[in-house]
Formats: structure tokens, C-alpha cells, sequence
């Protein structure tokens, strides 16, 4: 059946003319309003088609080929179960955030630059998810990378957004550069584009090595995989909240998406050591990528840098299902394939939701320095109380969605003692660690987020005079939240809906997770485990409404405000609180020394003198210097070594050129 | 095929290359440009014996084309020019004629054992006349090289084409051969030599292309 994928496509078609009316449209007065409805309404549209289409017959390929692009393969789109969850969250976000954009985008000062670019970036996304041929594929996947730069780049007057566009131009032309690579690999010599071509043509061991180092190098960048994130803290903030909400939760997803395309559906089979590469980058991901966040006290930065370690959760659980499909234990790698779909959406949901906070926060106060907020919860109600819902859900506490998906992860490294070679016996509970660790970190680092940010006295005049921001933004915001608590309680029916992608990708499923008795999951069988996400919030809902009650009943009505304690000081100034900087000190005397170099100095005033003393703290992001400086010193050095060569005379020219050739002949001649 | 008809084909390509060799050495324009002359009259027969053995018609246009253009209009064109900007008693080889005439023997070699090596199940006529067509054109490139003079790169370049005519023709059932010889004849006819040249002479007040790095304040 050909309809789906033909009505399917229709949706970018539609968001593409939507970017050229924009191009003509954006300097009216309710051009925001226009893009964005036309952004939200065909979105919402798309999400309904796929609806229909996994509601009729979830498991059903439809596949159209357009007389477009290569002439003799055509550029091909297929819709499959895969493709169908991800342009659930690909639209799903994108409706969301055009919701959110209808208030947001009201203040953006160059709407121009913006809205052109916005609905070409979800119809980018929307047509790699769909693509079923190399050449389309690279294509839209270039697409997007540009409207996101154009994105990132809106705001170009500030010089560190331009740097900041400039690493992100480097990084996603390298990245499409190795996925260019891996397709040709994937080709073979016979060079058939074509997925379904690939798909069962097997290539030889070596190739397919080769093929998963470059998609982790290609999705990876784009997907922020330690050492390839460095344009991703720079990148996601400078653009306009909804869109960092937009990079960061849908974005990076579809890198996810291009990596599962290849990897566990093109390559074939998997060897045994494949899934150990994946593992292990995932888990060293989560950790710097959590650790970095800790560190920030930008609030769009902190963000950035928490999704980096979300990839990494997603990409070790990916690894897990690479390592158990391998070992002929598809149950358990349909677990840990499970969690990683889950965590894709549960990410997309949760980190938006906290982008959209801080967009709100930025329009209440512009302010993005969480040393200069505090106290805001007075100021913003609803969104303090929204954001504090993100906040919890990405820390994984229970009844919500973080939670459900990472204990899912939890549960396939448990059965790692099954595995029957040593060296992932011994590799996955240590990458369970790290999770371990990078879940931690996650709880102290959105307890940062939150805290600095929203608690505490206000720190500096702005914070004074925040209003509450408009209803669009709130109620993307609220359906955010609700999403949060909704696949927190009742996630059998999410693990449910993705059993037809794990069905036929990994070649096994969960158990049908309706079928248990009260709305329970059980991720192997119910006498190893089972976690209740429904009966967990009703026993949160009853015990909170209880101890309210009886303090309430019982106590004092009245609401009393007295002075707050002023830790023995006379007069407590704002700054003497703890700031973003000083909550995060312990972890970075713990981890500061390997992970960011960091050294604290002492400059003790010359005796006599009344200067204070102070602290310095000395930090270096490592993988910039240990990957990024080494590149571009020896770029910069071979350039100017080959400077000269623009110089020369004619016939020195053509004398290059004839010995090139000749070098070519005698290589030709010489050749074995 | 018979004997006879090989030997000449292969007596005509061969003396194309000895003729190419003839250029390298010479210093003086006038007789590089005879020599070039002589080039174009050997390849016009020997297109014209290939016209004749594949019994190609079409192959007869070719060879009256290169006859007329190259053996006849352009090079008296080019006396004519020589003598116009009088720089006929230049002497501009950039290489001494003995390290030339080596590196010519080099490529030649090099031509033949690739030639040799890469089309072991072509046919033999092809096979020796492609050997031919590619050392033709490498010693083509080595004429445009070692020279300084634009004049003399030019004619480099055009006996560097009658290597692709040569090879064009040599293989059977070549498609457009007379159409891509026509368009080469046209390109250096009225482009390279007319434009060119006279650009050059007009804001130099010379026809050495070392001119063109004085004028961009290079050293040569």
C-alpha cells in the first residue's frame, strides 16, 4: 500500500511551502502567528496520519519511489515501524514546540531569520526519517543540518553565536562526510543505493566494522557522542529556545535514528564485539556529559550538556542490544532496545519541556546566568511547577518517564551475567556503572537547575520584575508535562507500541505488557521483576494528600512567613547563598581532577593588605584539547605549508600537473 | 587483417612519434612550427589509412580536416604571427634538449609497458596504436613543459591532440571522432592562438608567458 508513505509525504511538501511563504511573508505583523499555525496544524496532521496508520496496521511497509534525485535508483521513501515511531516523535515535537513558538516567537527580534528556516528544519527531519534510499537520505540529512545552522545563526550579531555556527558547519559536514563513506561501504562496488538492496546484501566482516565506526562517528556527532559533542553546548543555546528545544529533543533523536537505520537494520547480523564499542562510548558519554552539565551555570548550557548524556544513555542501551542480539539472547537485546526507544521519547518529551522552562525564564527576565536568577517560583508559578515536573522526570524519579525507561536499561545489564564471553561479562556492568554514576550526577545537576534557578532569594533587579509568560508557551509546557506523567504511569503501553519495531529488528519482543495484572510491566518474567509506575503515583498522590491533610487538620491553618536563617551571619546578603558554582563544588573535587584538569589556587592577599582573598578555579575541557586542537594545529600547519603553491608560474602549473600524471602511469604500470 | 595494412598503420603511428621527438629539439619557431606541420601531415595519412583499412568513411573528413587546418592554416597562421611580432629568432627552451630528450625516451617507455600491460586481450592494432597515441601525448605535455614561449606551448597542445585524434581513431567503432577532432580544431584555431596571443601581446608587449608572473610581482 503506497497511500500511507504518498499522504506521509505530503506533510514536508507542505512544511517546505510553508518555509517559501515565510520567505515573502515574515516581515508582516502576524507572519509569527501564520508559520507557526501552518507549522502546528500540518504537524498535527502528520501525527494523526501515522496515528491512523499504527492504530489500522502497525506492522504494513508502504514504500513509494518519486522519478527525483539518482536516475536509476529515484528517490525512494518507505514507511516501516521504525520510521513510524520516529516521525511520531519527530511531529510530536514539532507540533509541541509550534504551540510553544506561537507565544514565544512573539519576541523574537528578527523574526526573518527565523521563520523561514523553522518549518524547513521539521520537514528536513521529517524526510531522513522517511528516507529509503543513500542519496535521499544524505540529502535531507544535509537539509536539516543547514536550516539548524540558519537556525543557530539567527542570531549572528553576537560573536559567540557565530563561533558557535561556524564549529557546527565543521562538525555536520565531517559527520555527513562518514555517513557518505558508510553508505558507500553499504553499496559495495556494485554501488546500489537503495536500502533494500543494502539490506540484503551482507557485507564482509572488515566493511562492517567500518560501516559502525562511521555511523558512530557520523550519527554520533550529530547525535553529541563524546568526543564529537563539542559543537553541541555551543550550537544548541544560541538558537532561539523552541528550536534548542528542537535540536536538542528531536534532533539528536534522528541522528539516534539514522544510527538504528544502519546499524541494527542495514549492516545485517551483528558480530559479538560490535555492541562493545557502542557500550562503551555510551557510557563514557553519559558521564562527561553529566558531569560537564554539572558545571554549567548557563541554563540553555546545562541543558545542552545534560542531552549529550541522555545520548549516551540511549546509545549504551543500544550497545546492550547490539551485545544480546549478538550472544543469541534476543529477549534481553529486545529489552535493551525497548529502553532505548523509550528513553528517545521519553527525552524528546522531557527536554523540550526544560528548554521550553528556560525559554520562558529568558523571555521573563533575558537572562540565561543562573547566578543571576533565584527565586523565581514567586514570579513564575506555573512554569517553576512545570519545569520542576521536567526536572523530575529527567532525574528518573518515579512515577515518571525517566524513571521507567533507565530502570528498563537497569534491568537488561542485569541479565549481563548470562552473557557468554568474558569480556562483556565484565564490560557491561562496568558501562552499568557509569549509568549508574550519570544518573546520580543527573538528580544533583537538575537539583542545581532547579534550585539556583527557581528557590533561593532573588539575586539580582531582573528577577523583580518577571512576569509569567503567555498561554501558548504554558500550555505546550502543561501537555509536556502531562506526556512526562502519563508514559510514567502507565508505560506498558508505550513498551506495547514499540513491540512492532523490536519485532522486526531484533527478531523478539517483551512480553505483552496489557496482559499483566494491574497495569504492571515485567520486562523478562514477573518472578525476576516488576515495577508498577500507576500504583507508585497513586500511593505518592495519597500519602502527600494525607500528611497535607493531617499537618493541615491537625497544626496550624495559617500561613506564616518568618525570617529565613541567616547561617549565624548579621545580615544575609543574596550572594551569600549557595550559587551554581558552589553547589557543584564537591563533585568537581571529586571528579574535577580527570575529567576537566581542574585546579584550585589560592591568591592570598600580601600581609598587611586589605584585599580579599580569592579562589581561583582553573578548568579545561579536555577532549577539546586532546581531539579538537591537534586537527586544527596540523590544518594549520599543512596550509601553510601549501601556501606557496598559489603562487607559481604557469608553467610551473602545468609541470605539476604533467608529473602527477606520470606519477599516475608509473603507479598504473607498476601496480601488482 | 593482413600483414601489410598492419605494418603501415603501425609504420604511420610510429613516425608520428618519432616526429613528436623531432619537436623536442627544436629551438628556433620556425622549425618547430615546420615540424608541427609534418606531425599533422603524418597524422592526416595515417588517419586516412585507417579510413581505409575499417573502411569508416567518415574517417576521410577527419584526416582532411587535420590536413588543412593543421598542416596547412594554422601553421602559416603562425609563421605569419611569428613574423608580426617578430620574435622569430627567439630561443626559449626552458630544459636543456638533452634531459628532455631522455625524459621524451621515459615517457615513451612508460606508455608502452602500461599500454602493454593494461589491454592484454585488445586488438593488436588497437593495442599498438593506443601505446603510440598515449606517448604522443605525454611528450605533447612535455613540449608545453619545457617551454616558455606561448607560441611553442600551443603548438605543444596541439600535437598533444593529435595523440587523442590518433587514438581515436585507431580503435574501431569509436563513436564522434569526427565531431570531437572538428571541435579541438576550432578550439585552437580561433581561442587559443587568436585570443590568446594577442591579449597577451596587447599588455605585455611580448608573447612570454613569464610576463604574466612579472606582472603579478613574482620571481620566476
Amino acid at each position: 500500500m503506497n497511500s500511507t508513505v504518498a499522504l506521509l509525504l505530503c506533510g514536508p511538501a507542505a512544511l517546505l511551502g510553508t518555509a517559501i511563504l515565510a520567505v515573502a511573508a515574515s516581515r508582516l505583523v502576524y507572519a509569527t502567528r501564520l508559520i507557526y499555525g501552518a507549522a502546528l496544524v500540518i504537524s498535527a496532521a502528520l501525527l494523526v496520519t501515522i496515528a491512523g496508520h499504527l492504530a489500522g496496521s502497525p506492522g504494513e511497509v508502504s514504500a513509494i519511489t518519486l522519478p527525483l534525485g539518482l536516475p536509476w535508483t529515484g528517490a525512494r521513501f518507505r514507511l516501516d515501524g521504525l520510521s513510524a515511531f520516529f516521525l511520531v516523535v519527530v511531529n510530536l515535537g514539532g507540533a509541541v514546540t509550534s504551540l510553544y513558538a506561537l507565544g514565544y516567537g512573539r519576541h523574537e527580534s528578527a523574526p526573518h531569520r527565523v521563520l523561514p528556516f523553522y518549518p524547513a528544519f521539521l520537514a528536513g527531519m521529517n524526510l531522513v526519517v522517511l528516507a529509503d534510499d543513500a542519496f535521499s537520505f544524505l540529502l535531507s540529512w544535509e537539509f536539516m543540518s543547514l536550516a539548524s545552522w540558519a537556525l543557530v545563526m539567527a542570531h549572528h550579531s553576537d560573536a559567540a553565536n557565530r563561533r558557535a555556527g561556524t564549529i557546527y558547519l565543521v562538525m555536520a559536514s565531517f559527520g555527513t562526510l562518514a555517513l557518505l563513506l558508510a553508505f558507500g561501504l553499504l553499496a559495495g562496488p556494485t554501488g546500489s543505493y537503495a536500502f533494500d538492496t543494502m539490506r540484503v546484501a551482507h557485507p564482509g566482516r572488515f566493511a562492517a566494522g567500518a560501516v559502525l565506526g562511521l555511523m558512530l562517528l557520523g550519527a554520533g556527532s550529530k547525535a553529541g557522542l563524546v568526543p564529537l559533542h563539542a559543537w553541541l553546548p555551543l550550537a544548541h543555546p544560541a538558537a532561539p529556545s523552541h528550536v534548542s528545544a528542537l535540536m536538542s529533543g528531536i534532533m539528536t533523536k534522528v541522528a539516534v535514528y539514522g544510527f538504528i537505520r544502519v546499524v541494527f537494520d542495514l549492516l545485517g547480523e551483528p558480530a559479538w564485539w560490535s555492541g562493545i564499542a557502542v557500550l562503551l562510548i555510551g557510557g563514557v558519554t553519559a558521564v562527561l556529559g553529566i558531569l560537564h552539565a554539572l558545571m554549567e551555570k548557563d541554563l540553555k548550557r546545562l541543558l545542552a550538556y545534560s542531552t549529550i548524556e541522555n545520548i549516551g544513555v540511549i546509545f549504551a542501551s543500544l550497545g546492550l542490544a547490539l551485545a544480546f542480539k549478538a550472544n543469541a539472547m534476543p529477549s534481553v537485546a529486545a529489552l535493551a532496545f525497548t529502553a532505548a526507544l523509550f528513553h528517545v521519547l521519553n527525552h524528546s518529551f522531557f527536554k523540550s519541556l526544560l528548554f521550553f522552562g528556560a525559554g520562558a525564564v529568558l523571555t521573563a527576565t533575558g537572562e540565561r546566568d543562573m547566578e543571576k536568577l533565584g527565586g523565581l517560583i514567586h514570579r513564575l508559578p506555573v512554569t517553576s511547577f512545570v519545569f520542576l515536573l521536567g526536572c523530575v522526570s529527567i532525574s528518573a524519579l518515579p512515577p515518571f518517564n525517566g524513571f521507567a525507561s533507565e530502570w528498563l536499561a537497569f534491568q537488561a545489564i542485569l541479565q549481563s551475567p548470562e552473557l557468554p564471553h568474558w569480556g562483556l561479562k565484565v564490560i557491561v556492568p562496568a558501562v552499568g556503572g557509569m549509568l549508574a554514576l550519570a544518573a546520580a550526577l543527573a538528580v544533583a545537576c537538575f537539583v542545581k537547575a532547579f534550585g539556583i534557578t527557581f528557590l533561593g532569594r532573588v539575586r539580582s533587579p531582573v528577577v523583580e520584575r518577571a512576569h509569567e509568560v503567555d498561554r501558548w508557551s504554558l500550555a505546550a509546557m502543561a501537555v509536556l508535562a502531562a506526556f512526562c506523567l502519563l508514559a510514567g504511569i502507565l508505560p506498558g503501553f508505550v513498551i506495547d507500541g514499540l513491540s512492532p519495531v523490536t519485532l522486526s529488528l531484533i527478531g523478539d519482543r517483551m512480553p505483552v505488557q496489557t496482559a499483566q495484572p494491574w497495569l504492571s510491566i515485567v520486562p523478562i518474567a514477573e518472578s525476576r521483576s516488576s515495577y508498577n509506575g500507576l500504583l507508585v503515583f497513586v500511593f505518592i498522590t495519597i500519602s502527600a494528600s494525607l500528611a497535607a491533610f493531617v499537618i493541615h487538620r491537625f497544626a496550624s491553618h495559617a500561613l506564616r512567613r518568618g525570617p529565613a536563617w541567616g547561617c549565624g551571619f548579621a545580615d544575609a546578603v543574596p550572594a551569600a547563598q549557595y550559587t551554581a558554582v558552589s553547589f557543584a563544588q564537591p563533585i568537581r573535587r571529586v571528579f574535577g581532577g580527570f575529567a576537566f584538569r581542574a585546579r584550585e589556587t589560592v591568591e592570598m592577599p600580601a600581609p598587611g593588605s586589605l584585599e580579599p582573598a580569592r579562589l581561583k578555579v582553573d578548568m579545561h575541557d579536555v577532549a577539546w584539547e586532546i581531539f579538537y586542537q591537534p586537527i586544527t594545529g596540523a590544518i594549520d600547519f599543512a596550509t601553510e605549508r601549501l601556501n606557496h603553491l598559489q603562487f607559481l608560474t604557469i608553467r610551473r602549473y602545468l609541470t605539476l600537473v604533467f608529473l602527477y600524471l606520470v606519477i599516475l602511469l608509473l603507479v598504473l604500470a607498476l601496480w601488482p | 587483417m593482413n600483414g601489410l595494412t598492419f605494418d603501415i598503420a603501425h609504420l604511420l603511428a610510429g613516425s608520428l612519434v618519432l616526429i613528436s621527438f623531432m619537436m623536442l629539439y627544436q629551438d628556433r619557431l620556425f622549425a618547430l612550427i615546420n615540424v608541427f606541420a609534418l606531425h599533422a601531415v603524418v597524422l592526416a595519412l595515417s588517419v586516412a589509412w585507417q579510413a581505409y583499412i575499417q573502411d569508416a568513411h567518415h574517417l576521410y573528413i577527419t584526416a582532411a580536416i587535420a590536413l588543412v587546418f593543421k598542416a596547412i592554416i594554422i601553421p602559416v597562421g603562425l609563421h605569419r604571427i611569428i613574423q608580426r611580432l617578430g620574435i622569430h629568432r627567439d630561443i626559449e627552451t626552458a630544459v636543456g634538449i638533452g634531459p628532455t630528450m631522455l625524459a621524451g625516451i621515459g615517457l615513451v617507455t612508460l606508455s608502452m609497458v602500461l599500454m602493454l600491460r593494461v589491454t592484454p586481450e585488445a586488438d593488436p592494432l588497437a593495442r599498438e596504436d593506443l601505446a603510440f597515441a598515449l606517448s604522443i601525448i605525454l611528450l605533447g605535455l612535455l613540449v608545453m613543459v619545457t617551454r616558455r614561449n606561448a607560441v611553442s606551448q600551443v603548438v605543444g597542445f596541439m600535437s598533444l591532440e593529435n595523440g587523442l585524434v590518433l587514438a581515436a581513431t585507431g580503435a574501431k567503432g569509436m563513436p564522434l571522432v569526427v565531431e570531437i577532432s572538428v571541435a579541438f580544431s576550432i578550439l585552437i584555431a580561433f581561442i587559443v592562438i587568436g585570443v590568446f596571443l594577442f591579449r597577451i601581446r596587447e599588455r605585455f608587449d611580448s608573447v612570454d608567458v613569464g610576463a604574466l608572473d612579472d606582472y603579478r610581482g613574482e620571481r620566476r
